[in-house]
């Protein structure tokens, strides 16, 4: 196991170099504004722009700047300084993480704790008028795109533009420690939107496993064992039905805190995902390229974390 | 038989699915005492397991519309409430299945699911439960089973499996084993091994065991009766000597002549039943069998046999509408090896949707049975070999399928 652990890891790392690769190449080969020029200002002389591409290191060709850019994460853990506010990029994310993080695990609580129930009950109860309903509205949720949900929350209860003002709308996010209560408040709407859309997959999802759970063999056995049908369903059945439906989370967990963009963007909130977003428009590199690397990495890591907990989950699982 | 640990009588179960209503069991009755074994012998789709199934409940359910009655010591299995069943689950009476790989929870521990079987049954410690299930596991014939009651199902080999099941199954000590099917998943050389522990197992807790198999040779060893199943219905029912010695139902001798056996003489093929079970929607007019029965006679496709003593004897019954002196005949021809014509001439049979087309218009003809050779003729052509008649279709239409 902690061989397959190492080999997944190096692997990892091997990934990355390539995403950081992708991206420098796609940065090169798209049309983005000069970022010198855009540091320079509107009416800066053109000795002033060549300044400041060498002082980049724009006039390199692109292979060096990727040899310099790894050399400094590997050598001394630097991912560069942004293009506009001279701060080293680690900082920055480190800045924004926690407003990831807060709304990331915030929505996850959420989506699990009313998916989970929905869709466990929606597999008990088949058919009935509570399973359509719940799984009508389900498909109505998975079929909104977020942000139309988002601006359509605030458009209804948002504080300062909703028809019903009753919770604080875009840019009011504070951070946990500086105001808890307004740090809670100032995220309901945004957890609400992330986690509509989630919770709807993983309630259609986990009754789809449920009723497919239900007609195996070993419940008939624990039926058969004279077991008490609450104990079949939760000890046999989800015990079985979940484990998928656990893979999914992580991933999903992993997804979100490389920033959701569109969420973040929508409330304000400085995020990961909205520093990403704001970094592309204004070509400041340095970020899109630590972003990404943030992202690309929880992803990976994450992928490891499902993979060893699935070995946890079903015994038959095997790694060498 | 007052003595009689389980006795079903008339049972009847019928699920409603979207093609319509699928008869699955229609009308069985049969009894077993106290430490007998009841072979419930039939094709895949002869209700066999559905029958089984039921005695423990495991049919119940919105889709599924159960009658008549089923003492078990006394109490009705039909009528009785969820909650009392289920204390007779898997402790007076308990289960084993065909696949003992997709039977037990691939998550747990071998010892985990024998401890649960035990515990909601029984108020014991985790520890004495867990003392329990390597000692079952020791019955069963496991080696080693202190250190395999801590291994999982996918760890087991097939014929393990199956022992473990069936520690699963005795660990409370039933009354009534019901075992559907137990060896069909398993090696030749592991089914006898499976049986042999079964009979010895009974031998020594004294259990009553139903075994539900599409293999007579299976039950040959161990049954005391067998019961055929055909369609939802007990086409035959005797003592294993009297289904074995004087079988008397054309579906039994099909069930017989598909046995390989080691004494028949080198070269002789097995011979296989014509045709597929019936729909169990669209069941048959008149007998159930006569699309596939070579001895079939225009007027077993309007009438429902029933259940009637076959030699004099009430215990030995059969459900076919040929005369016993005829039956005997018969029997007598196929076990000498007489050519299947010949068979048929003895049943005074009419041109039979079973035989393939083309094969016999010839000999139709000149045995000159036929009673009206032209509608029989007819009839012949409209239902090639095989062929299930649906009852609308069919020109006779009995009063007993209006049922």
């Amino acid at each position: 196991m902690a061989r397959y652990i190492i080999r997944r890891i190096l692997w990892g790392i091997v990934l990355l170099i390539l995403v950081s690769a992708l991206t420098f190449v796609i940065f090169v080969v798209f049309p983005t504004a000069n970022p010198a020029q855009l540091r320079a200002g509107r009416n800066a002389s053109p000795a002033i722009i060549r300044h400041i591409t060498v002082e980049l290191g724009l006039n390199h060709s692109i292979f060096v700047q990727f040899w310099d850019y790894m050399k400094g994460i590997f050598f001394h853990f630097n991912f560069g300084y942004s293009y506009y506010s001279q701060q080293p990029v680690l900082t920055l994310i480190a800045d924004r993480l926690p407003a990831t993080l807060s709304l990331t695990i915030g929505a996850v609580i959420l989506w699990v704790v009313a998916g989970i129930p929905i869709g466990i009950i929606s597999a008990i109860k088949r058919g009935t008028f509570l399973d359509r309903t719940a799984m009508g509205v389900a498909l109505t949720f998975v079929s909104m795109p977020v942000f139309w949900l988002a601006l359509l929350l605030l458009y209804f209860f948002a504080s300062d533009i909703g028809k019903f003002p009753l919770l604080p709308g875009a840019n009011s996010y504070v951070g946990l420690t500086a105001d808890p209560g307004k740090w809670f408040t100032s995220l309901i709407l945004p957890w609400l939107v992330l986690a509509a859309t989630q919770a709807a997959i993983y309630s259609r999802l986990l009754r789809g496993n449920l009723l497919e759970v239900m007609g195996e063999d070993y419940i008939r056995t624990a039926r058969a064992k004279g077991l008490s049908e609450r104990r079949v369903i939760w000890h046999h059945g989800v015990r079985s039905a979940i484990t998928p439906v656990v893979t999914v989370l992580g991933l999903d967990i992993g997804g979100l805190l490389g920033g959701a963009v569109l969420t973040e963007t929508v409330f304000e909130i400085h995020g990961i995902g909205l520093l990403n977003f704001n970094a592309i428009n204004e070509s400041d590199f340095p970020i899109v390229q630590g972003t990404v690397l943030l992202a690309a990495m929880f992803i990976i890591v994450m992928n490891i974390v499902v993979d060893v907990g699935y070995a946890y989950l079903d015994p038959r699982v095997k790694y060498s | 038989m007052s003595e009689a640990l389980l006795s079903v009588q008339e049972l009847r179960v019928a699920f409603h699915s979207d093609d319509g209503i699928v008869h699955a069991v229609d009308g069985i009755s049969y009894e077993i005492g106290a430490g007998k074994t009841l072979g419930i012998v039939g094709e895949s789709g002869s209700g066999k397991s559905v029958s089984s199934l039921t005695t423990l409940g495991l049919t119940r359910g919105s889709r599924a519309q159960i009658e008549g009655q089923m003492l078990f010591e006394g109490r009705d299995l039909i009528t009785l409430p969820d909650d009392e069943l289920r204390k007779i689950r898997g402790n007076d009476i308990a289960m084993i299945f065909q696949d003992p790989l997709s039977a037990l929870h691939p998550f747990y521990r071998v010892g985990a699911q024998l401890m649960e079987t035990i515990q909601v049954h029984r108020h014991v410690s985790k520890s004495a439960a867990k003392a329990r299930a390597v000692e079952l596991l020791e019955l069963v014939g496991i080696p080693d089973p202190k250190r395999r009651v801590d291994q999982y199902p996918h760890e087991f080999s097939g014929g393990m499996r199956q022992r473990a099941m069936i520690a699963m199954a005795l660990a409370n000590e039933p009354k009534l084993l019901i075992a559907d099917e137990p060896t069909t998943a398993l090696d030749v050389t592991v089914q006898a091994q499976i049986l042999a522990l079964l009979a010895d197992l009974q031998e020594r807790l004294g259990m009553a065991i139903i075994i539900i198999t599409h293999d007579l040779g299976v039950v040959a060893e161990i049954a005391d009766e067998i019961a055929v199943m055909y369609a939802g219905r007990i086409v035959e029912r005797g003592t294993t000597q009297e289904i074995f010695g004087a079988p008397q139902h054309p579906y039994t001798w099909g069930l017989l002549s598909s046995i390989p056996r080691l004494d028949s003489p080198r070269g002789e093929e097995l011979v296989p039943i014509s045709g597929r079970p019936p729909s169990l929607i669209n069941r048959p007019s008149g007998c159930y069998f006569h699309p596939r029965c070579p001895y079939v006679r225009d007027a077993h496709k309007r009438v429902d046999p029933r259940l009637e003593p076959a030699n004099g004897s009430t215990g030995h019954v059969v459900a076919c509408l040929l005369e016993h002196a005829v039956r005997d005949r018969i029997w007598d021809g196929i076990q000498s090896g007489r050519d299947p014509e010949a068979l048929r001439r003895m049943a005074d049979a009419s041109p039979s949707p079973a035989i393939p087309a083309g094969a016999t218009p010839a000999a139709e003809e000149s045995d000159g049975t036929d009673s009206e050779p032209s509608e029989s003729r007819l009839v012949e052509s409209e239902s090639p070999a095989g062929e299930r008649l649906p009852p609308t279709e069919s020109p006779y239409i009995g009063p007993e399928e209006t049922r």
